[in-house]
Formats: C-alpha cells, sequence, structure tokens
C-alpha cells in the first residue's frame, strides 16, 4: 500500500534523533509562550522564524509546526484554568472549561482537552496523507490561469471569512500584494518601490514583515489595553476523568474532528469558527442542553478536537497548492520560501522527506503533547503569573535579534520598525493583519502567473474564465463574497467573535 | 450626522488606503506599464493602486455614514520609544558590538512600559543580556562582535 509506505517514510524521518528534538522543542516553546499572556500564536512563530533558518528545511518545519500546536494547545490551558482564551481559538473552551475548573474538575477539563486534540490530530494526519496526493495530483495539472484564479479564490475568501469588517480586510490583502511588489521585478529587472535603498533590491524580508507587525506592533498595542491580571488558581489534582466523563466525551470529539477537519480546508474560516460549531452541535443533541455553561464535559471536549482538526487540516492547500489558508500558513509559506523550496504540488515529489516528514511528525507531536503537558500543568500556572512588563522587553529582544541575524543588516530593524508603528495603526483602525501577510507571501506568484496567462491566451481575459478549472475558482470566488455580503451571514461571525 | 474625525475609525482607515494607493500610482507611473498581452512593471503596482484607492473611498464613505470609534487608549510613549530602540539596536549592533546594542534594547524597552521599577528592570536587563548570548552567540552559533571600540 502506498500509503502505508509513504507513512513509514515520513516517520523513519520524523523519528530520527535531531527531528524529534525539534519537534520536542518547538511543542514546548510553543506551549510554553501560548500561555505567557499577550503573545499569540502568529507573534510567537514570527519571533522564533530567524532562529530556524540555521536549521535544515525539514527540522525548520517540523519545529515550527510543533510552535504552532503547541500555541494552541497553550491557549487552551489558560481558557481551563483562568477562564483566558490564550487565543481566538480557545475562546469557546473558556465557556465549560473554566466552570469545570472551578467545580473542581480541572484535570479532567485539561485531560480531556489533550485526549481530544489528540485523537484530532491522529485522525487529520491520515486525512493528509490520504487526500494530500490526491489533491496535489490533481493540482499537477494547473497551469497560469488556474495558479492565479486559485491565489485570488484563497485571497478572497481568508479576507472576506476571517472576521472583521470585509472591506478592510480586502484592502489589506491588497496592500499585501503591492509591499510583494517592492524589489525587482523578476520579468523585467526593473526595481519597483526601492526608492534608491539598495537593501529594497529583493524586497522587504519576510521577516521584517511578519516580526514588526505581528510582535512590535502587537506589544505597543498591549502597552496601552492590557491589564496585569490577578491569577486565583486552585491546585490541579486528579488529572485523569473518570469513565463517566469519558463517555460522555467520545461523541463529541469525534464529531468536533470531522466538523474541524470541515472547516480546516476551507481558508479563512478560522479555528473559532470550528469550534464554535462543534459547540452548537454538541448543545443541540445533547440530552440536557442546560448543563452547558455551567461545566459539560461535552462542551469541552468538542470544541477542543474541533479546534485541533481545523488547525492540521490548514496545513493542507499549504503544502499541496502553495495557498495558505491563515495567518499562521503565510508563516509557514514564508519559512518554505526562505528555506529555498519552491511551493506548490511538486514539493511532494521534490521534498518527498519534507512533505511525509513533517505529516508525521504532526502525530507525533501531538502525542508528545499529550505525554508531556498534563504532568507540566503545574508549572503553566506558574508562567501565567509573569507580569507582561517583564515579558515585552524579552519579545523586543528575541524579535531584534531575529531580524537582524537574517541579513545582519540595521536597515532591515529600522524597516521592521515601521511595520511595527504600521502594525499598531493597524489594529487600532479595525484593520486585520493576517490577510496582508497573506497578500505578502502570495503577491510575486500572483503577478508572475497573472502575466504568464495573459502571455499564453495573447492578452485575451477571458482565458480565465474558458478553462473549466479557472472558471469554477472564479466562480467560487464570486459567491463566497456574495454569500458574506448577505446579511444574516454576517451577523452570525460577528456573534462568534464577540 | 455628526462628523468626528479624530476618533472616526473608518474614516482614517479609508483615507490610509485612499493615500497609499495613490502614491502607488504616483511611483508607478514611471516604471514601463505594457499592455494586457505582455506588462510592464507598472502595470500590476498601477491596478492594485486603483484597488487601494477604490476600497479606500468606500471604507471613508462608510466611515463618514456610520462612525465606529477607534478603541482603547494610545500608548504615545510606546509608539515612540519601542521603534526608535529597535532603530538603535540596529545602529550600535554595527558600532559598539552585541553586549552594548543588546544591554540598550532591554532597558530601553523596558522603559517603554507603564511601570518602571528601577531595580527589577536592571535584573531583567542583565537576564536577557546573558540568555541571548547563550541562546544566539554559544548556542546558535551566530558570527556578532561582542564589544567593539568606537
Amino acid at each position: 500500500m502506498d500509503l502505508f509506505h509513504n507513512l513509514i517514510y515520513g516517520f523513519s524521518i520524523a523519528l530520527s534523533f535531531q527531528n524529534t528534538l525539534y519537534c520536542f522543542i518547538g511543542c514546548l516553546l510553543g506551549t510554553l509562550i501560548g500561555v505567557l499572556p499577550g503573545i499569540g500564536p502568529l507573534a510567537t512563530i514570527a519571533m522564533l522564524l530567524p532562529i530556524t533558518f540555521t536549521l535544515p528545511p525539514v527540522a525548520a518545519l517540523i519545529m515550527l509546526a510543533g510552535i504552532y500546536y503547541g500555541a494552541q494547545y497553550g491557549g487552551s490551558t489558560t481558557a481551563i484554568l483562568v477562564n483566558l482564551p490564550g487565543e481566538t481559538s480557545a475562546v469557546i473552551t473558556c465557556i465549560d472549561g473554566y466552570q469545570m475548573a472551578r467545580q473542581g474538575r480541572a484535570g479532567a477539563a485539561l485531560a480531556i482537552a489533550a485526549i481530544g486534540s489528540f485523537f484530532a490530530g491522529t485522525v487529520c494526519t491520515m486525512i493528509i496523507a490520504m487526500f494530500g496526493p490526491v489533491i496535489a495530483e490533481i493540482a499537477f495539472e494547473f497551469r497560469a490561469p488556474e495558479y492565479f484564479s486559485l491565489m485570488l479564490m484563497g485571497l478572497v475568501a481568508a479576507a472576506v471569512l476571517s472576521q472583521g469588517d470585509m472591506s478592510k480586510s480586502l484592502a489589506m490583502v491588497a496592500l499585501g500584494l503591492l509591499f510583494g511588489v517592492v524589489g525587482t521585478d523578476v520579468s523585467t529587472g526593473v526595481e519597483r518601490f526601492s526608492f534608491g535603498f539598495t537593501e529594497l533590491a529583493d524586497g522587504i524580508g519576510f521577516v521584517v514583515i511578519a516580526v514588526g507587525v505581528f510582535a512590535v506592533g502587537e506589544i505597543v498595542s498591549n502597552l496601552g489595553d492590557l491589564e496585569e491580571r490577578i491569577v486565583h488558581t486552585s491546585r490541579v489534582s486528579h488529572l485523569f476523568p473518570t469513565k463517566e466523563d469519558l463517555k460522555r466525551s467520545i461523541g463529541p470529539i469525534v464529531r468536533g474532528t470531522l466538523l474541524g477537519a470541515f472547516f480546516g480546508v476551507l481558508p479563512g474560516t478560522g479555528p473559532a469558527i470550528a469550534s464554535f460549531s462543534s459547540y452548537m452541535v454538541e448543545k443541540k443533541l445533547a440530552k440536557d442542553p442546560s448543563q452547558f455553561g455551567s461545566g459539560a464535559i461535552q462542551g469541552v471536549a468538542g470544541p477542543e478536537a474541533a479546534n485541533n482538526a481545523d488547525a492540521q487540516c490548514k496545513f493542507i492547500p499549504m503544502l499541496t497548492l502553495g495557498i495558505p489558508a491563515s495567518g499562521t500558513m503565510a508563516m509557514m509559506l514564508g519559512a518554505l520560501i526562505i528555506q529555498g523550496i519552491n511551493p506548490g504540488p511538486q514539493v511532494m515529489v521534490n521534498n518527498r522527506d519534507l512533505f511525509w516528514g513533517l505529516i508525521a511528525s504532526m502525530w507525533v507531536g501531538n502525542l508528545m503533547l499529550l505525554v508531556l503537558n498534563l504532568p507540566l500543568v503545574g508549572l503553566w500556572v506558574n508562567l501565567l503569573k509573569v507580569p507582561y512588563r517583564l515579558l515585552f522587553p524579552a519579545i523586543m529582544v528575541f524579535s531584534s535579534i531575529g531580524i537582524y541575524s537574517v541579513n545582519t543588516s540595521s536597515v532591515e530593524l529600522t524597516l521592521a520598525a515601521i511595520f511595527g508603528a504600521l502594525g499598531f495603526i493597524w489594529i487600532k483602525l479595525g484593520c486585520p493583519a493576517a490577510p496582508m501577510l497573506l497578500g505578502f507571501v502570495l503577491g510575486p506568484m500572483l503577478e508572475e502567473n497573472l502575466r504568464r496567462a495573459l502571455l499564453i491566451s495573447r492578452g485575451d481575459p477571458s482565458v480565465f474564465i474558458t478553462r473549466p478549472i479557472s472558471l469554477a475558482f472564479v466562480i467560487a470566488t464570486v459567491l463566497i463574497v456574495l454569500t458574506m455580503a448577505v446579511p444574516a451571514v454576517r451577523k452570525r461571525q460577528s456573534k462568534i467573535a464577540g | 450626522m455628526k462628523l468626528e474625525f479624530r476618533r472616526n475609525q473608518d474614516f482614517w482607515a479609508g483615507l490610509m488606503f485612499l493615500g497609499i494607493g495613490a502614491v502607488a500610482i504616483f511611483v508607478a507611473r514611471n516604471y514601463p506599464f505594457g499592455r494586457l498581452l505582455r506588462m510592464g512593471a507598472g502595470y500590476f503596482p498601477t491596478l492594485l493602486g486603483w484597488v487601494l484607492i477604490l476600497f479606500g473611498a468606500y471604507i471613508m464613505v462608510k466611515g463618514l455614514r456610520k462612525a465606529v470609534k477607534v478603541q482603547g487608549s494610545w500608548p504615545i510613549r510606546a509608539v515612540i520609544v519601542l521603534p526608535v530602540m529597535i532603530v538603535l539596536f540596529g545602529i550600535l549592533m554595527e558600532r559598539a558590538g552585541f553586549i552594548p546594542a543588546l544591554a540598550a534594547l532591554a532597558f530601553g524597552s523596558a522603559a517603554a512600559g507603564k511601570e518602571f521599577r528601577w531595580g527589577e528592570v536592571l535584573l531583567l536587563t542583565a537576564f536577557l543580556t546573558v540568555l541571548s548570548l547563550a541562546v544566539f552567540v554559544w548556542g546558535l552559533g551566530l558570527p556578532f562582535p561582542l564589544i567593539k571600540g568606537f
């Protein structure tokens, strides 16, 4: 069996000493930083991105993936223990998880969250292994027009489906595309928007934008608004859930996984949507819905499985098509490109070790989280008490060294400072930065494919709607915009956000 | 309809997109435009400039019709100090070396916060400097000069 062979090959790579170590470091760092207040997963990955450049591509991606789901897991831990969602995906977990903790059942809630996430991770590893190659196979038939339409769809969907104002998200995508234009034009050799700086001839560095906007910008905003929090925690005892708990959680975990996997492959639908729908489904199916909101274990099990499944299935479009479906995946894609890997379906052929090694490492990482984090809960709780005034100088130091280490250039630091200020202004003006990052990563490829498509068609723009696959993407794009413009759907979205 | 520009979120957001779009078109006019068949270097940025202007205008008008206020406070000190510290870090890295640059960055960043406690900040600065040395120079082996003469 091909699938079997591939998975075994993947595990042989993921379980090498070096890669296991980096997976472990990634999971640990991710959880650690995910638990710390005021640092989201995007800032975490941005800050640690430069460190991974010193590693070989496979190890780098494995570590980044570990950081990603580690951070997610850390967010759920704080949601349950202190009612603070480390990130949006854990908002739903707060509702019943914190109630359980208040009733002295924090251990059970944490364990169920870990078990649910692990189950979802296992299923999604299989899903990626099964469907990844199929999607890549189809994508091999894509030419420039298909790629252009696909990227357009990805960008529009990511902007439109994300929470917040649709027109501002779309404008931010365009802004990101414009930042991507800076530098020497590959087709004609003209230097664009470099304003005479030789440092800009190669374009704006990915790390500069990522760290500037997502680490520095966020710190500035937090310094204005983040309240020092007082943490009340009871001791966590009885880590193991009862048989009754497990029995009640199986259904929600399975359903949550399926829901999460479904939303995961759609671009732009954040994990908040997956966990929210899982919560609603469980509440509808429950024999006694009144328990929800006052410590129902189903309300933790389902959403936690869903957001982990979502997080993992987001890798499918990134790995097989080279299309990032979220801000985090844009970071991963940026890391791939910096490592010199050309994203797209050919990754699976040209970088077979990377593709299968990464997939296998996801399962390894999920297992690590399950085994390691439960005993470490006490440590995480103590970390919560670290005040922000001690944290943000550390983030500043690590971010700045990271930026400088990429090209040993002080001009890049100045640029990052500018993007830091911009990032803060965008937060204040309600302009989401993640769509901008997607645009920035895809910009050069989008332009190139647009040019190539029109060259093939001798300048006839109808090429995008006469080729069937491209037409399907165009129709999907239009449909997404139309559905989201309908007020009822938007109202529900803002409810999730609130 | 009361026009309160100062804290009108969409008005400023729209204005920003509009302005950037206009600058993009203005700068890109110097690049060869080309045709649809063979696009020049200026084609794509000009197109994006117009997209930004359209969205900007729409968002601005929306803001004028239904004002959403900018939320939260403006940490003026942080907005100025933190970016300046990053720039200073770059200058010190080239002129003075890794250790002085790090110490200045850690100390200066801490000064941007709401609370500043001398003892704590000095300890933090020392800790971060040593930690970064351990991780980046000894651990990852980055070739940064530690201290340079002026």
